[in-house]
């Protein structure tokens, strides 16, 4: 369970949020410009806030009234975002490798294999990441984000240079994968196809408010609406 | 030919740019890494020998490593000798006005790498020196290069900071440069020449080697 409530105000713009995310898969939806991806950077710790306090299940990870403010590397947290942000100089099994702790040689082989079988990456093994296209570099940067475990993944539109048919199939798998290892996520998209796909929990932010929350075809009924207004005939 | 000068040279240049590199690292992602204030102040400190005449700071050098002063005698104290006018010194004074040269070549190179980079490496729990050795070193290493050659000939042609803090002692504080000086000030101009030859070969040579190696290796990049 992830639970929040942040403000931050930079310069012309300011988030102020406050929700708890209990669903396995939760998708904060927004035009661009809402603040998700500043929302996603204060919950990776990457960002700090002006006030207020981050906790994930029951696990304190920012508190500005307290000075608490555990470091990214520590909340045991996987972030991909649009740009993969592959490291240039590694190849794909040392990138997927970067974050595992802990295991011998064998088991972080084995992980390897298995963060990039699950996201239909294991024939990119021997690559290096100039040699990807944007689509394999993002499977990769999510085989990465997977390998550690973590706790919680966050999601900053990483399909984005994945078509439709290849997002859902990985999504397919995905998404029982990280059931059977506990491991909430949290996606940001200004897509709403993505929110349905996902069958996801839905926090709506428009201008740094959550503004609704709930199942996609409620918290998204207006956006359903001018979606099929703009695909009928007029 | 003046073994001895450039035994001396040589040693001179081979160490400060051992030492510095070890100091300008850590201190060069600091100063990437952190943005604190009084980060600033520590970086204008770092440059000042850029600017500060090198005579200037001989002599603050001079005077701090010497008896008169708590640190100089604590020093003394320590190694049983004062640091000025030997060969200790000229290292000491050598890493102070080199540091300039190997720290914003340093800082230039580790700015360059993109953000989001070193974001995903401190996601997946990378603290400062893992960053150093498995992203910033790496991809930063034409930098890296670049800041040792030019702490090497900076510290090959150094002059006013080894004339007041080493003096002119043979096999101890005489470098090339304080042997050219002295040869021009006896009128020995073919000795000068020589020496003035082989400061400029010496220059040139060590440019070309590393030149060549970054282009065998390929690595153009950062």
């Amino acid at each position: 369970m992830l639970d929040f409530a942040l403000e931050l105000r930079k310069s012309v713009f300011s988030l102020q949020v406050e929700a708890r995310f209990t669903s396995e898969w939760t998708v904060i939806f927004g035009p661009s410009g809402a603040g998700k991806s500043t929302l996603l950077r204060l919950l990776a710790g990457l960002d700090q806030p002006d006030r207020g306090r981050i906790a994930l299940d029951d696990h304190l990870l920012t508190d500005t009234a307290s000075h608490l403010h555990v470091k990214p590397g520590a909340r045991r947290l996987g972030f991909v975002a649009q740009h993969p942000a592959l490291f240039p100089h590694l190849g794909i099994t040392a990138n997927v490798r970067y974050g595992i702790r802990g295991l011998n040689a064998a088991q972080a082989a084995s992980r390897v294999e298995e963060a990039l079988s699950l996201v239909g990456a294991i024939d990119l093994l021997n690559r290096r990441p100039r040699d990807l296209s944007g689509g394999e570099a993002q499977r990769v940067a999510l085989a990465r984000a997977l390998a550690p475990l973590p706790r919680l993944l966050l999601l900053d539109e990483p399909f984005s240079a994945l078509d439709g048919a290849a997002s859902d199939a990985l999504l397919l798998r995905l998404r029982p994968w990280l059931r059977a290892h506990g491991i909430q996520a949290v996606q940001v998209t200004h897509d709403a196809t993505d929110a349905y796909t996902a069958d996801a929990e839905v926090a709506l932010l428009r201008a740094g408010r959550i503004v609704a929350q709930g199942p996609a075809p409620i918290a998204l009924a207006e956006e359903r609406v001018r979606i099929l207004q703009r695909l009928s005939p007029s | 030919m003046d073994w001895q000068a450039i035994n001396v040279t040589l040693r001179l240049a081979a160490i400060t740019t051992a030492v510095l590199l070890v100091i300008s690292v850590p201190l060069s992602a600091l100063l990437v890494l952190n943005r604190a204030r009084w980060l600033a102040a520590l970086e204008a400190l770092t440059s000042l020998p850029l600017v500060l005449p090198p005579t200037v700071l001989g002599f603050f050098l001079l005077v701090l490593l010497g008896p008169r002063t708590a640190v100089g005698r604590a020093l003394i104290g320590v190694i049983g000798h004062p640091l000025a006018f030997s060969f200790s010194g000229l290292v000491v004074g050598s890493v102070i006005y080199s540091l300039p040269f190997a720290v914003q070549s340093l800082v230039a190179g580790f700015a360059s790498i993109e953000p989001v980079l070193i974001d995903a490496a401190r996601l997946l729990g990378a603290g400062p020196v893992r960053l150093v050795f498995t992203l910033f070193l790496p991809l930063a290493r034409r930098s890296l290069l670049a800041a040792a050659v030019l702490t090497f000939l900076h510290t090959v042609g150094e002059f006013g900071v080894v004339l007041m803090l080493g003096g002119d002692i043979p096999g101890a504080t005489r470098t090339l440069s304080i042997l050219l000086y002295d040869q021009v000030e006896s009128f020995d101009y073919a000795a000068a020449n020589r020496t003035a030859g082989l400061l400029l070969v010496l220059s040139l040579a060590a440019l070309a080697a590393i030149y060549a190696g970054s282009r065998s290796r390929g690595g153009r990049n950062a």
